[in-house]
């Protein structure tokens, strides 16, 4: 393991914020360990661990949201007593979550006026509104403060954190995985907007698991693992996506797996000109078709909300629509979800805690889930608490879930640990066709590596795979065929995908005019 | 025959009664706590209130104790749903049998009490005289049905329009970004939640201080409490709808009470005369009417996805995962 090797700070640049030995401990784990953490003013210190390494515990005690049980936090070398959210607001400090604290039914200037201690009573929402117009214009940032936040999109809600932490006054700016959900160019864009703040001397913590990324915007570069610091203040010139990795999972992760090849066999899912519509009643899907054969994983490359996740929803027969979905010769389209399951189609959904598991249920019962029609769990109108048991003993083992006990609700689970066990409980039940949703957001490197190789190898068994993914290197590493959706419409193809298709695929994502002859082997599907 | 203007004008009194206690849960829920003890707040409001102005003469000072109680209860119903996270249909399931058992006990020997003071009723001078309006709103009204009146833009321009209501709202919808903008979302709710058991209070003593005085034992709220909750529904969580449909419910629960003293109708003889069987029929009608409108309403929050506060009903705990 490596020991902290800080860097000194150099005394030209004064330190906007410093943490110093801060310990925070939860029930059963010390997820701060006397971490320090210093960040210099105008500077973009990336914060890199792997899940559940307590990075969003101590950026939450920074942002006032948690108490500290020991340590110091200064803000411009002066310690502060950070007693609630409202306390580093006025301290300067503002933070974007993980999970976004937007309220969805209000709007922008609704929430912008939440965390403010004016007006005093009554609302001035015009008022407001040609203020936060200001503010976005004077930095750059596109917003409408009069939308309804369920009306945006991801990358425009992540907008509206970032203005309405400015609208608060914060100088000191955290960014806990802001990338994780935005497609690249709108990443590109946020890295745009982050360097225009630095240059007006607002200083940024930013949490990612994207390696590249984190070299190519950082200053400097901390890692974290298991509660304390593995390596602090790194300059990003001196050190490789190698050197990080193994920093933040304490052994060499493998970034590209070996890929076997498979001749792909028969044809296993059909989809044939299916139409589906949206939660809010407009067209979703919009004749869309295409095959996935034995052994051939199929990757769906698109923005957020262009019909990726109603096409999910379609095949695993939690959507209705019109046309074929044809699996191993039976059209699932009308039928229930179990008309899906029977046929052995297994779902890595996108919302791992609401559709993919049961949050309040023991690893046990989300275990078995899919299975607990069939024998031996099943036994006449009863299900075996021993068998259910054991089984859950050996997907455990098997797939290398760590938990307290098996008897632990699920929503304890990091997420790199829930998503490895729906992938146990889906890859178990030997799927014919596995629909996987953004299977790896948000997992940390090693994660990613234990998750792709189990992709592979379901693979290699010749079931066909649907990999619908916003991670144009995931697709990339794993995809023998590159299906690219725009407005609720395959528009494009590409066999074989390589690194040189990157930004031609980008391009399509966003609907691109003229895409189409940066692909050579491209075919537009029609 | 039946004077339409007499029964919209009873019909807007009582149904002040249904607008105290839906606001109140409007402001329970919209600070995302389901609060089902209504019927047992209102009734325990309304035997306090009743005994106490009884005691004392004071229908005033009844008024007082009647919210007073049906706070206290409702404090009882937030300690279980915010603090211990208890199920909230169930604890407040409880609450009303609570409530109910509460008024039964003190309002034993109470019906024989007969005639207390109750609270005053008032003409507004000029308005009073617009037709149609003025005899149906403002002629010989309680004082408690004009602060119904005054309740509703104020409910609305503290939910929609203020800096507290901001707050209600987004700790109803989203606790946990509230919490994040600095907003203490358990205070909040134990206050919203109290307002709401105040309100029910409120409506209680309506009925016993000012619309129907006397103590009727259960058959004081008579399942009123459950009205008022089918009307949350129906209105959305908005109290302008609320009001619209209290009023009309009030309208339709005086509509049946009058029809059964009428002995024909065009020459019919009335079905529904009292002491014939389908009275009974009759009267389940409102109740019918709030569980399909509760059916069809909450059907159409779905649907259109507005309505009900994202986060109603679930306790809130800072930094849970999978939430
Ligand atoms: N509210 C909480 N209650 C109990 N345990 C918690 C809580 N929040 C975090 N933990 C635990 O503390 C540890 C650190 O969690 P934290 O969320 O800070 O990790 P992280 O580095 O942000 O991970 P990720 O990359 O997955 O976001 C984990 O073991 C987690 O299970
Ligand atoms: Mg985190």
């Amino acid at each position: 393991m490596a020991g902290p090797q800080g860097t000194q700070p150099r005394t030209s640049t004064p330190l906007a914020i410093e943490a110093v030995g801060i310990v925070k401990s939860f029930p059963g784990v010390i997820a701060n360990d006397h971490v320090d953490f210093d960040l210099r003013v105008g500077e973009i210190h990336a914060l890199l661990g792997e899940n559940g390494a307590g990075k969003s515990t101590l950026m939450n005690v920074l942002a006032g949201l948690y108490r500290p049980d020991e340590g110091e936090i200064r803000v411009g070398g002066e310690p502060v007593q950070l007693r609630s959210p409202r306390d580093a607001i006025a301290a300067g400090i503002g933070m974007v979550h993980q999970h976004f604290a937007l309220v969805p039914s209000q709007t922008v200037a609704e929430n912008v006026l939440l965390g403010l201690d004016r007006p005093r009573f009554r609302l001035d929402l015009k008022r407001t509104e040609a203020e936060i117009m200001s503010l976005a214009t004077d930095i750059g940032l596109r917003v409408e403060p009069s939308a309804r936040i369920w009306q945006l999109s991801i990358g425009e809600q992540q907008r509206v954190e970032i203005v309405k932490m400015l609208f608060h006054g914060a100088r000191i700016l955290i960014l806990d995985e802001p990338t994780a959900v935005l497609a690249p160019q709108e990443t590109a864009e946020l890295f745009e907007n982050l360097r225009a703040l630095t240059d007006a001397a607002r200083s940024i913590i930013f949490i990612s698991h994207k390696l590249g990324e984190v070299l190519s915007i950082a200053d400097r570069i901390t890692v974290m693992r298991a509660g304390k610091v593995t390596a602090a203040g790194l300059e990003p010139e001196g050190v490789t996506r190698a050197d990080l990795a193994r920093r933040m999972v304490g052994r060499p992760v493998l970034e590209s797996l070996e890929r076997t090849k498979v001749e792909p066999g028969a044809v296993v899912l059909s989809v044939e000109d299916v139409t589906a519509l949206n939660d809010r009643g407009l067209p979703a899907l919009r004749g869309v078709s295409l095959q996935v054969h034995a052994g051939e994983i199929v990757g769906i490359a698109a923005v957020a909300g262009n019909g990726q996740s109603e096409l999910a929803q379609v095949i695993t027969g939690l959507r209705a629509c019109t046309g074929r979905v044809v699996v191993d010769g039976r059209d699932i389209a009308a039928g229930p979800v179990r008309a899906a399951i029977e046929s052995g189609v297994g779902h890595v959904p996108e919302d791992r805690a609401g559709v993919g598991s049961a949050p309040n249920l023991s690893l046990i019962d989300n275990l078995i889930m899919r299975r607990f029609r069939q024998q031996p769990i099943t036994r006449g109108p009863f299900l075996d608490a021993s068998a259910a048991r054991s089984k859950a003993q050996t997907l455990q083992g098997a797939y290398e879930i760590s938990a307290p006990t098996l008897d632990t609700p699920v929503r304890i689970l990091s997420g790199g640990n829930l998503q490895r066990l729906i992938l146990a409980r889906e890859i178990d039940a030997a799927p014919r066709l596995l629909v996987a949703v953004q299977p790896t957001r948000g997992l940390d490197v090693g994660a990613i590596e234990g998750i792709h190789q189990l992709l592979l190898d379901l693979r290699e068994q010749g079931a066909a795979i649907l990999l619908i993914s916003e991670e144009l290197e995931e697709l990339l590493a794993l995809a023998d065929r590159i299906l690219v959706m725009y407005e609720g419409q395959v528009t494009t193809a590409v066999e074989r995908p390589s690194a040189a298709d990157i930004d031609a695929i980008g391009l399509h994502m966003m609907g691109g005019e003229g895409a189409d002859s940066a692909i050579d082997r491209a075919s537009t599907v029609g | 025959m039946i004077d339409l203007t007499l029964i919209l004008a009873a019909g807007v009194a009582s149904g002040t009664v249904l607008l105290f206690a839906a606001i109140g849960e409007i402001f329970a829920e919209r600070a995302g706590v389901l609060n089902l003890g209504v019927e047992g707040m209102m009734l325990f409001g309304a035997v306090a209130g009743f005994s106490v102005a009884a005691a004392t003469g004071n229908p005033w000072l009844g008024l007082v104790v009647a919210m007073l109680a049906g706070g206290l209860l409702s404090l009882l119903h937030a300690v279980m749903a915010i603090h211990l996270r208890a199920e909230q249909v169930i604890s407040g399931l409880a609450l009303t049998f609570l409530g109910t058992g509460l008024a039964r006990v003190l309002g034993d020997g109470l019906s024989s009490v007969g005639a207390v003071a109750t609270l005053p009723r008032l003409t507004v001078p000029l308005l009073a005289e617009v037709p149609l309006i003025g005899p149906v709103l403002f002629r010989e009204q309680s004082v408690l049905t004009y602060v119904g009146f005054l309740l509703v833009p104020l409910a609305v321009y503290w939910i929609d329009r203020t800096r507290p209501g901001l707050h209600l709202r987004a700790v109803g919808e989203r606790p946990a970004a509230a919490d994040a903008q600095g907003i203490d979302v358990v205070r909040l709710r134990y206050l919203y939640v109290l307002v709401g058991g105040l309100l029910a209070g409120l409506a209680g003593a309506t009925i016993t201080l000012a619309i129907s005085p006397g103590w009727f034992g259960d058959q004081t709220t008579n399942g009123r409490g459950w009205i008022a909750i089918g009307l949350v529904i129906f209105a959305q969580w908005s109290p302008l709808r609320a009001a619209l449909g209290a009023y009309l419910f009030g309208a339709i629960f005086r509509f049946i009470i009058d029809i059964q003293g009428v002995p024909a109708v065009l020459g019919f003889p009335n079905p529904f005369q009292a002491g014939r069987s389908a009275t009974f029929f009759l009267e389940m009608l409102p109740y019918a009417f709030v569980i399909v409108v509760v059916v069809i309403g909450s059907r159409e929050a779905l649907r259109r996805r507005v309505g009900a506060p994202a986060a109603l009903g679930i306790p809130y705990v800072r930094g849970e995962r999978g939430g």
